[in-house]
Order: structure tokens, then sequence, then C-alpha cells
């Protein structure tokens, strides 16, 4: 914050120029002389080098591995049962004429169920953000109510939340609430349990501004809604893309514990398949499927800090 | 480094309203008396940080408040803006009260800026749109009026270019400066100037109060808390010297500095002194 002008390289410490501290210790070496030279000396010449260490120790690590699992002893029976390739494509596309689903189709359930309950538990999630943050006496009630809630969907496992609302709310024969499909219900638990993690995130996030940001914006004369939507609230989501990102990674993964229920996401129709064939390897397709989503989001992500960051010390004009 | 562009703009006799279109939607602003303070206190927890202020601001007065850190300048200040809620005394703005219930205080701030030591710019919005925001949002103006009258200010105090700029991107001299237009953007009658130049380094601090006194020249009521005591001598009709929460002396510049009457002053005044600040 302090003011570093592109002034002069003032130093008030120690007042020695600067550059001249690698000189530490040992005699100089002429350029030439490899010496008694340190590392680094000796790796500059060619950018090649650090390569092909790096190379060479990925496929020693690789292939040490490769080893040990090939020569296990069950090796064999492993291998035909979880990476058979046979196997892996007949689950990935399916026959239901010999009764299993295609885990390649049911996938696009788990993406559809992730894709709702993520939009859901964003504003769910910051209106229980919100709520807890208030200081307002009146608001007393909703804020136990909201401590209260966060405490329960934290602390009870998610496997329990999908049984009892995927089991118990089409037993209470309400209206149209109880005649929901399974994913339906899937996505309500998964919303509920992960709204309560959310929510804790966003908080951080919000306690991660500085109060002299409210202060000058409310200062302007902002409402104390305009400042949070236009001020603080920007600037906490901007700091919390990390770890909401690796709530969602989660919840992507989590869509398949809705399978419990008998809906055919990806991880059912694997199971199913397992049964059927007594064979393991549509499990690994079902997580190679799991990886192909999670991988680019977490990528995603990643350019999403760096663009912000440049933008900001880049600034709008040269 | 930018010099404050001076020379005959806009800036002289425009008081109160720095821009040269400002409208007529605003409070009554006679001469005579702006603010009035009244026994004011103001509590921490149990460190009672104001003892009972009273003062009274004339409208194109300025005014210093000094004293040592924790004397209570800058919780004055912010007590004016309505940032804290007073626990006695009262608050009058153009006569009418606006301290206790009933206040709105969002109608208050507009007509009071304040500017603080440490910026405070919104770190995610480049320099126009820090500045846009208030007028946009709670004046109601549009856009691209808001941006031309932005625009306007920028370049009156040499910021211009800045003005795509994030304020990651500015020196702390640009940074207060910049802070000091959002404020003006929003046309107050009164700025309050929090130490504005302490958090700055000391090559950065004129610029700044080169602003300042563009501000003062114009005719703008100002409250500055402030240490720069040469400065203070220069531009202020009154200096206040507080002391544990309580005005101690409230003096035009030339009789507080050169003839302080209360030994509190005096004892201030030495340290200062030996310090070399004065």
């Amino acid at each position: 914050m302090e003011g570093n002008q592109p002034g002069p390289p003032v130093d008030p410490l120690t007042g020695v120029p600067s550059g001249s501290s690698g000189t530490d210790g040992g005699p100089w070496q002429p350029p030439g002389s490899f010496g008694s030279g340190r590392g680094p000396r000796l790796l500059s010449g060619g950018g090649r080098r650090p390569v092909v260490i790096s190379t060479v120790s990925t496929l020693v690590v690789l292939g040490s591995l490769t080893a040990i699992f090939l020569l296990a002893p069950g090796s064999r029976a492993v291998e035909h049962a979880f990476f058979s390739p046979r196997d892996m494509w007949r689950s990935f596309i399916g026959n239901p004429r010999q009764g299993y689903y295609s885990v390649g189709a049911a996938i696009w359930l788990n993406i559809r169920m992730f894709l709702v309950a993520e939009v859901l538990i964003l504003v769910l999630a910051l209106v229980i953000a919100l709520i807890r943050q208030s200081t307002h006496p009146a608001m007393f009630p909703v804020r136990l109510l909201s401590t209260v809630y966060v405490d329960f969907f934290r602390g009870v496992p998610l496997i329990l939340v999908i049984f009892a609302i995927g089991l118990g709310i089409p037993a209470l024969g309400l209206a149209v609430v109880s005649s929901q499909s399974d994913a339906v219900y899937g996505v309500a638990a998964l919303v509920l349990s992960y709204s309560a993690y959310v929510s804790e995130v966003y908080r951080a996030g919000l306690n991660s501004v500085h109060q002299s940001q409210t202060a000058a914006a409310r200062s302007l004369g902002l409402s104390r809604w305009t400042a949070l939507r236009h001020v603080i609230l920007p600037q906490a989501v901007r700091n919390i893309i990390p770890p909401l990102l690796n709530d969602f990674i989660s919840l992507q993964k989590d869509t398949a514990l809705v399978g419990i229920l008998g809906t055919i996401e990806a991880n059912k129709a694997a199971d199913i398949y397992s049964e059927q064939v007594f064979n393991f390897s549509s499990f690994t397709v079902a997580a190679i499927l799991f990886l192909i989503l999670t991988i680019p989001l977490a990528r995603f992500t990643d350019s999403l800090i760096a663009r912000d960051r440049n933008r900001r010390l880049a600034g709008g004009t040269a | 480094m930018n010099a404050v562009s001076r020379g005959p703009g806009p800036g002289a006799g425009s008081g109160g309203d720095p821009d040269p279109g400002g409208d007529a939607g605003l409070p009554p602003q006679p001469e005579g008396e702006a603010i009035r303070i009244e026994g004011l206190r103001k509590s921490f927890g149990p460190n009672e940080v104001l003892k009972g202020i009273d003062l009274t601001v004339t409208t194109h007065e300025v005014i210093c408040l000094i004293g040592a850190s924790g004397s209570g300048k800058s919780t004055l200040l912010r007590c004016l803006n309505l940032l804290e809620r007073i626990d006695a005394g009262r608050i009058h703005l153009w006569g009418r009260p606006v301290t206790g219930e009933g206040v709105n205080s969002n109608l208050v701030r507009r007509y009071i800026g304040i500017v603080f030591q440490s910026f405070n710019l919104f770190p995610h919005m480049n320099v126009l749109r820090n500045i846009t925001l208030a007028p946009v949002k709670v004046l109601g103006t549009p856009t691209a009026q808001a941006q031309e009258e932005a625009r306007a200010l920028l370049g009156r105090f040499g910021l211009l270019e800045k003005q795509l700029d994030y304020p990651d991107r500015l020196s702390g001299g640009q940074q207060q400066r910049v802070a000091i237009v959002r404020a003006l953007a929003m046309k107050p009658q009164i700025m309050l100037l929090d130490e504005v130049t302490s958090a700055l380094d000391p090559e950065l601090v004129a610029e700044v109060l080169e602003v300042i006194r563009e501000l003062a020249g114009g005719g703008m009521t100002m409250l500055i808390a402030t240490h720069e005591m040469g400065f203070a001598r220069d531009i202020a009709n009154r200096v206040c010297f507080l002391e544990e929460g309580r005005i101690i002396e409230d003096a035009p510049p030339a009789e507080l500095f050169t003839n302080p009457r209360d030994e509190r002053t005096q004892r201030f005044l030495r340290r200062i002194v030996e310090a070399g600040r004065l």
C-alpha cells in the first residue's frame, strides 16, 4: 500500500549497493571454470538439463509402480477385474437388453444434478452467510436458525441426508413434494448439505474484506445493501474462488451418492454392470469420467484467478 | 510525478460544489454555521475516547485538529460522518440535528465527504469506477454523466491518465488523490480529512497537500485531522488541539502555534518542535 513510485531504489536498511551480495564466501571464479562451482552455475549453460532430470525421475517412479503392480501375485486377476478393455467398453456404451445401463450416458445425470445443485448452493449458502453476518437484533431468531442449520448439516453424513430426504419425503404423501423423482431428492439433499459448508466459505470471504472497505463505501452514502453488493461481495468472492472450487469438485463426485436411491447415475450404472457381469471395469470407466469432469474445472478456476490478478497488476493503460 | 493542475480552472469560487455542472438539489448552504457539535461523547468499551466535544464550524472555514495519536481526532471525524454511533451529545448540520433516531445517515453522508488515512479505494474497481460508483448508485446520476464529471475532477488534479488503472498500480499519493476525488464526486458541502498524509512516503505528501490547498482556496468547508503542523499553520482558519478526548485549545493558527495559552498545548508543541516537525 505504501507508495512505491518507480523512483530511486533507496535501500534504507543497509545502504549497500544492491546486487553486490552474490560474491559472498568463496573466491571469484572466472566464467569458464567449472571447478568448485555450485549447482546453479553448472546448470545455467543449457536449459535442457532440468527437463532431462525430471523426465528420467518420472520414468523411474512410474516404471517402479508399474513393476510393483505387474509383479504382484494377483496382478493378472486385478487387471482382468478392473482394467478389462472389453468390459470397459461394454459398460461405457451399455446394453439394456442384457440388463445393464451405459455408464457414459448415466454420467449426464451426474452433470445435470451437479449443475442444478451448484447454482442452488451458491444462492442458499450466500443467504445463510449473510444472515449469520447480520447484526440487527430483529434478525436474532433467523440468525439462530441458520446457525443450527449449519451445525446440523455439517454434522450429519451426506449419505444419511440423502436417505432421509429420498425415502422420507415420498413417504409423507404430500401433493407435489412427495411425487418427485429420486434425482430431485438427491439434489435437494446435496443442496442442504453443501450449503452448510459453502456458507462458511462465504463467511470467511466476507470477513476477509477489511472493515475499512465498508466504512469507505458507507461514507460515500451507499446503503448497507449497495455497499455489500458492489464493494464487499465482489472482493469476498474473489478471495474464496479456490476453496469454493474445491467444494464443487467434491460436489461433482458426491453426486455419485445419489445412486443409493436407485437413480441410474454413473456410479449406479457401473454397479449394475458389475453385478451382471462380475467385472469391476465399469467402475474404472466411471472413475475416468469423473476425472474428465473435475480436471477442467480446476484448470478453469486457475485461469480465472490468473486473469483477475493480471488485470489488477497490469492496469488498464500502459 | 504529477504536478497538480492549478491555474484559473473551475477551482476558484466553486466552494462546496467542486464541479461546474453542479445542480441545486442540495440542502440549504447558508453562510454561517455549518456544523455544531455539543457535548459529544464516544466510548469504545470501557475506553472513553471523546469526553465532551463542543465545536462549531462555519461554512468555508478550514479547521485543523491536532494532537497526539489517540487524542480522539479520528474518532471525532468518524462520528461526524456517522460512521460511529455516539454515546452522548448532539451534532447539528445547518441547524438540523443529525444524531438520534430517524436520521437518514446515507443522506447526511452525501453532504459530508470523508477521506481516510489508508485511502480505502476499492481494489477491484478501476479509478473511474471507484469515483462513479457512489454518484451512480446514490445520486442516480447517469453513468455517462458521472464519468464525464469524474474525468473533469481527475483532470483538475492531474490524474486523468490514471482513470483506467486499478488502485494497485498507483503510488500512495496518487491513491490518496483519487480517494479525495472520489469523495468530491458526491459534491459534498463539507470534507473531513483524517490524517490523509500519514500513510504516505515523505516525498508524496506534498502532492496531496497541494490538492487540499486547492480545495481550501475554492472555499470548501473542511475539518482536517493532521500531523503536518506547518501545513496546519498555513491553511487553517482555526486550529484545535485535542488531548484525551477534549478540545484543549481552539484558536487561529498564528495564535495557537506562537502563543499557546494552555500548558498542555505548550507541552505538545514543544515536543513537536524538538522532533523537528514545526
